[in-house]
């Protein structure tokens, strides 16, 4: 791919996180109710019984510059960000906001990435058949009916996929991301099971509400590919129906779907922090509904400032292998 | 097709073809039924039940569904028929509110991309695609975060600020191959002026996109307010259905197995979402007539 | 006279919209002999894109075919089906698309694409074979081999329609039918890609239609050339002949329409437009344009007449083939 192409994606990004660590200051500074100071103050509260809380108050105040002008603030703000000191945590204390997360995040990407792909590949193909002369008549029945059940919120359908098969019936856990206690114990096949039992239902959730969206968006892209002119040559060469559908269809629907993926990431990335939430999973979605709860400012500011880090990487990698699949892009 | 000649008939009427395209697309009607059900129980509603039994404390606690209370009593000591009730035309505001304002923001802003380019267009939609690429979750929450309090406008407000993109994306788009049509050409060539043109030619033909990107707008804007109350962010004194689901879910309800409590909300959320969904498929069906062959 | 190749006999192709009936292509029959170039030309909207979709069975609802056979040695084109019409497509009878800018699949090296169409009906053939072939019928159309490597959207439009070409011959069909083949190109090319397609057909000794609006670009390129007017074939004759002494008066004012290096005059079109094909004038389609127009043809419609041994014309003024000039 051409220089070009690449910095200007990677330009992208960075405006990206620059937009996100700014307006993440100016809410802090510009709303009354001075949330930092909230946090301060949270803390003295429980001063009574942490030790050196008023060190730690402070080092706060030093760290970050609360006492210097504005402009001051923000860079070390960003300084600081850049280089992933998010502060100390409330609820976690004396953990810091980056170490937590750092926990958490494994699980949240885990969940997303295995979940997402399921998603978008098994759409993508219900799809792209729909699309299809040839489909058999039962596939088109069963889609609309899938499609539709897709339309519901990872959030909903994950309590009810939680009720359905965790609470009614006692099939599956009704959370966490492994059997509680086991957190230490090392790595074993029994391990993985139990971590992909528990992962089921949270994935299943993000599987089942992303999949008529994947096959919506594929239908319509190949509907629109089906009309061109290489499709009649295609035709016209004799060329067997499933060398047609697969290397002149589904291969050029692919682009535009790829582009729908790499804008749905920051919707799709939201939607599982929710589905975290509906099944205690030890994602970023937990941590952040425990600092929502306690005001646990650093925190919140931590998690979303990955969320927004972790989808622009997700959109940028997605961009550079953008011109792999699509031979008019970027090439000198 | 303009090799044949045109059918017999006349330049089509974009109101008129809409309209019959409404009748005939199933999804549509469907998805038409459902959502104005809801919207008639928010209207009807609060005439035949008493909202103030939606407060807390106005009936016995826990008790499940029974002559006196259909819904059942929640864990505040509230009467969930009523708190149903009240809810309902509290989601729907929220998502309108949003979902207008959302839609008229980026069909400006896409129509101005889309129009005039230049460097007007490069900012537009760069600020487009860093807003899309930001999870709108992460936005919301640093903002509900700092606002200790939201009324339902507000929030309304907050998360149109996320749903112009879509909308500006899409007309964006279909203005840029407008512009390429004929009858813009001879527009042009008459000498009407481009705001003339921009008014008279291209934005009746942008009404359909417009509804669609409406519909979508307003789902999304409740699937916004959804996640905030998910987490409890949303507004603490009125009744919405996600802050309903909240409570329950806070309260235990899962567990106790009040299903009284969250069920009915998700089920109308459920429907509401469905409801959408369908007019929004049904429109793009409408829009796209080479999807509406292979359904 | 041996034989004809191609017999089309009756051939209609109708769309049926809106309750009514347009024909694009209306009883239309002619004969093809091997190696023999026939032309068609007519005004947008005169049929004959339609005819050629419908000889490949490529046209697409709401047009069907309504009647009428086409023989290719004896198979006929228009009843095969299934995996019978995939194997004689391409094999016995090729394309050369209108559009060859967006004919060629954009993500695929035209390598690959050429060698698809060998894979779908050769099944035995090693790589090198395949690789032969593919540079052999490149060098024909005058591209480098090294084409094959490159992807549709480097080359120039010339170079993708000569692409088309050498896709179109590289399993030496009977048959080639050519849509409009030059008209995305300017005219130093045209000239150069027909050539091309005259040298390679040659070469193979097929057939050709090559279906076209330019007279000037046929005259230069065909054998016979029939006209079509409306969806019905009203003049079909050999090529000198039919500039010498055009029969049916439509003919006779396209080609009094053409401009001339030689003489200094008046741009002359042709008065009136064609009309759409779902509202015909009654009798001859041509009437309400014809200077000669009689009683008659307000009336009638004329049929298809063999006037002489090797032309034919639907014309109710042309009864005899005139003495040669």
């Amino acid at each position: 791919m051409t220089w070009a192409y690449f910095l200007q994606r990677l330009a992208l990004f960075f405006v990206v996180v620059l937009t996100a660590m700014t307006a993440n200051f100016i809410l802090a500074h510009a709303v009354p109710g001075d949330p930092i100071g909230a946090v301060i103050s949270q803390m003295t509260t429980r001063g009574g019984a942490v030790e050196n809380s008023a060190e730690i108050i402070a080092s706060y105040r030093e760290r970050f510059g609360l006492d210097e002008p504005i402009w001051v603030q923000y860079l070390v703000y960003v300084w600081n960000t850049l280089r992933f000191d998010l502060g100390t945590s409330i609820i976690y204390f004396p953990q810091s906001v980056t170490a937590a997360i750092v926990n958490a995040l494994p699980w949240t990407i885990g969940l997303l990435l295995a979940a997402t792909v399921i998603a978008f590949t098994l759409g993508s193909i219900l799809g792209a058949l729909l699309a299809w002369a040839a489909t058999p008549r039962l596939a088109r029945v069963l889609a609309p009916l899938l499609i539709v059940f897709s339309s519901i919120p990872y959030y909903l359908l994950a309590l009810i996929l939680l009720y359905v098969f965790a609470v009614w019936p006692n099939w599956f856990p009704l959370g966490g991301g492994m059997a509680s206690g086991t957190t230490g114990d090392p790595m074993s096949i029994a391990k993985v099971l139990d971590i992909a039992y528990h992962g089921t239902l949270p994935g299943l959730s993000i599987v089942l509400a992303g999949l008529g969206f994947w096959a919506l968006g594929m239908r319509g892209a190949m509907v629109n590919v089906l009309g061109e002119d290489y499709l009649t040559l295609a035709e016209a060469e004799g060329l067997s129906p499933r060398r047609i559908f697969f290397a002149y269809g589904m291969r050029n629907a692919l682009l535009p779907q790829v582009t729908n993926l790499a804008l749905s990431l920051g919707t799709i990335a939201s939607g599982s922090v929710l589905v975290e939430v509906a099944f205690n999973y030890p994602g970023i979605g937990f941590l952040l509904y425990d600092a929502l709860r306690a005001s646990d400012y650093f925190m919140i500011q931590g998690v979303c400032f990955v969320l927004v880090l972790t989808v622009a990487t997700a959109v940028l990698v997605l961009d550079l292998i953008y011109p792999l699949i699509d031979p008019r892009i970027a090439r000198k | 097709m303009t090799s044949l000649g045109t059918a017999p008939g006349r330049r089509p009427n974009p109101v008129l073809s809409a309209l019959g395209h409404v009748a005939t697309n199933p999804k549509l009607l469907a998805g038409l039924l459902l959502v104005s059900s809801l919207v008639a129980v928010a209207a009807i509603g609060p005439l035949l039940v008493d909202t103030d039994m939606a407060r807390p404390i106005s009936a016995p606690s826990n008790r499940p569904p029974s002559l006196d209370y259909p819904l059942g009593t929640d864990g505040g000591g509230r009467d969930l028929l009523a708190v149903m009730i009240a809810s309902t035309p509290q989601t729907l505001r929220l998502g309108l509110i949003a979902g207008l304002v959302g839609t008229i923001v980026g069909t400006f802003l896409g129509l101005v991309a889309g129009f005039f380019g230049g460097w007007l267009d490069k900012i537009i939609s760069t600020a487009t695609d860093v807003m899309l690429t930001i999870p709108p979750l992460a936005v919301l929450l640093i903002v509900a975060a700092s606002v200790r309090t939201v009324s339902v406008e507000m929030m309304a407000f907050i998360i149109a600020a996320l749903a112009w993109m879509n909308p500006a994306r899409s007309i964006r788009a279909q203005v840029l191959s407008l512009r390429e049509r004929a009858y813009v050409e001879i527009a042009r060539i008459s000498g009407m002026s481009e705001l003339r043109i921009a008014l008279f030619e291209v934005l009746p033909n942008l009404l359909p996109l417009i509804m669609a990107s409406f519909v979508a707008a307003v789902s999304g804007a409740i699937l916004a307010a959804l996640g905030l109350e998910a987490l409890g962010l949303g507004p603490q004194d009125t009744p919405t259905l996600g802050m309903t689901v909240y409570w329950s879910l806070l309260y235990g309800a899962f567990g106790r197995n009040m299903w009284w409590w969250w069920a009915p909300p998700i089920v109308v959320l459920a429907i509401l979402f469905v409801g959408l969904f369908l007019i929004s498929v049904g429109l793009d069906e409408a829009l796209n007539p080479r999807l509406r062959r292979q359904s | 006279m041996t034989t004809p190749l191609l017999q089309v006999r009756d051939l209609t192709v109708s769309y049926l919209i809106n309750g009514t009936r347009g024909r694009a292509a209306d009883g239309v029959s002619f004969d093809l002999h091997a190696g023999e170039r026939l032309g068609i030309v007519g005004e947008s909207g005169s049929g004959k894109s339609t005819l050629a979709l419908a000889l490949m069975q490529l046209h697409k609802p709401p047009s069907h075919i309504e009647a009428g056979s086409a023989l290719l040695d004896g198979t006929d084109l228009l009843t095969l089906r299934g995996e019978a019409l995939r194997r004689f497509r391409w094999s016995q009878v090729s394309m050369i698309p209108q559009g060859a800018m967006n004919s060629l699949n954009p993500v695929m090296r035209i390598g690959v694409a050429m060698a698809d169409a060998i894979h779908a009906h050769e099944k035995g053939w090693k790589p090198d074979r395949i690789r032969a072939r593919i540079a052999e019928t490149l060098d024909s159309v005058g591209l480098d081999p090294g084409v094959a490597k490159l992807y549709p959207h480097e080359l120039s439009g010339g170079m993708k329609q000569r692409v088309c070409i050498a896709l179109a011959i590289i399993l030496k069909p009977k048959l080639i039918i050519a849509d409009e083949p030059t008209s995305a190109l300017d005219v130093v090319v045209q000239r150069r890609v027909i050539e091309t397609l005259k040298a390679v057909q040659k070469q193979i000794g097929a057939a050709l239609i090559m279906i076209g609006h330019d007279m000037g670009l046929m005259a230069q390129s065909v054998d016979r050339l029939a006209v079509m007017y409306a969806g019905r074939l009203v003049e079909n004759a050999p090529i000198r002949r039919f500039f010498r002494t055009p029969l049916h008066p439509y003919s006779q004012l396209l080609i009094s329409s053409l401009p001339s290096p030689d003489e200094v005059r008046e741009m002359k079109g042709i008065p009136g437009a064609q009309p759409s094909l779902f509202d015909l004038p009654k009798g001859c389609a041509f009437h309400p344009r014809c200077p000669a127009a009689m009683p008659q043809c307000r009336l009638e419609r004329p049929e298809s007449r063999l006037i002489g041994t090797e032309r034919t014309v639907a014309c109710h003024l042309v009864t005899k083939e005139p003495a040669h000039v």
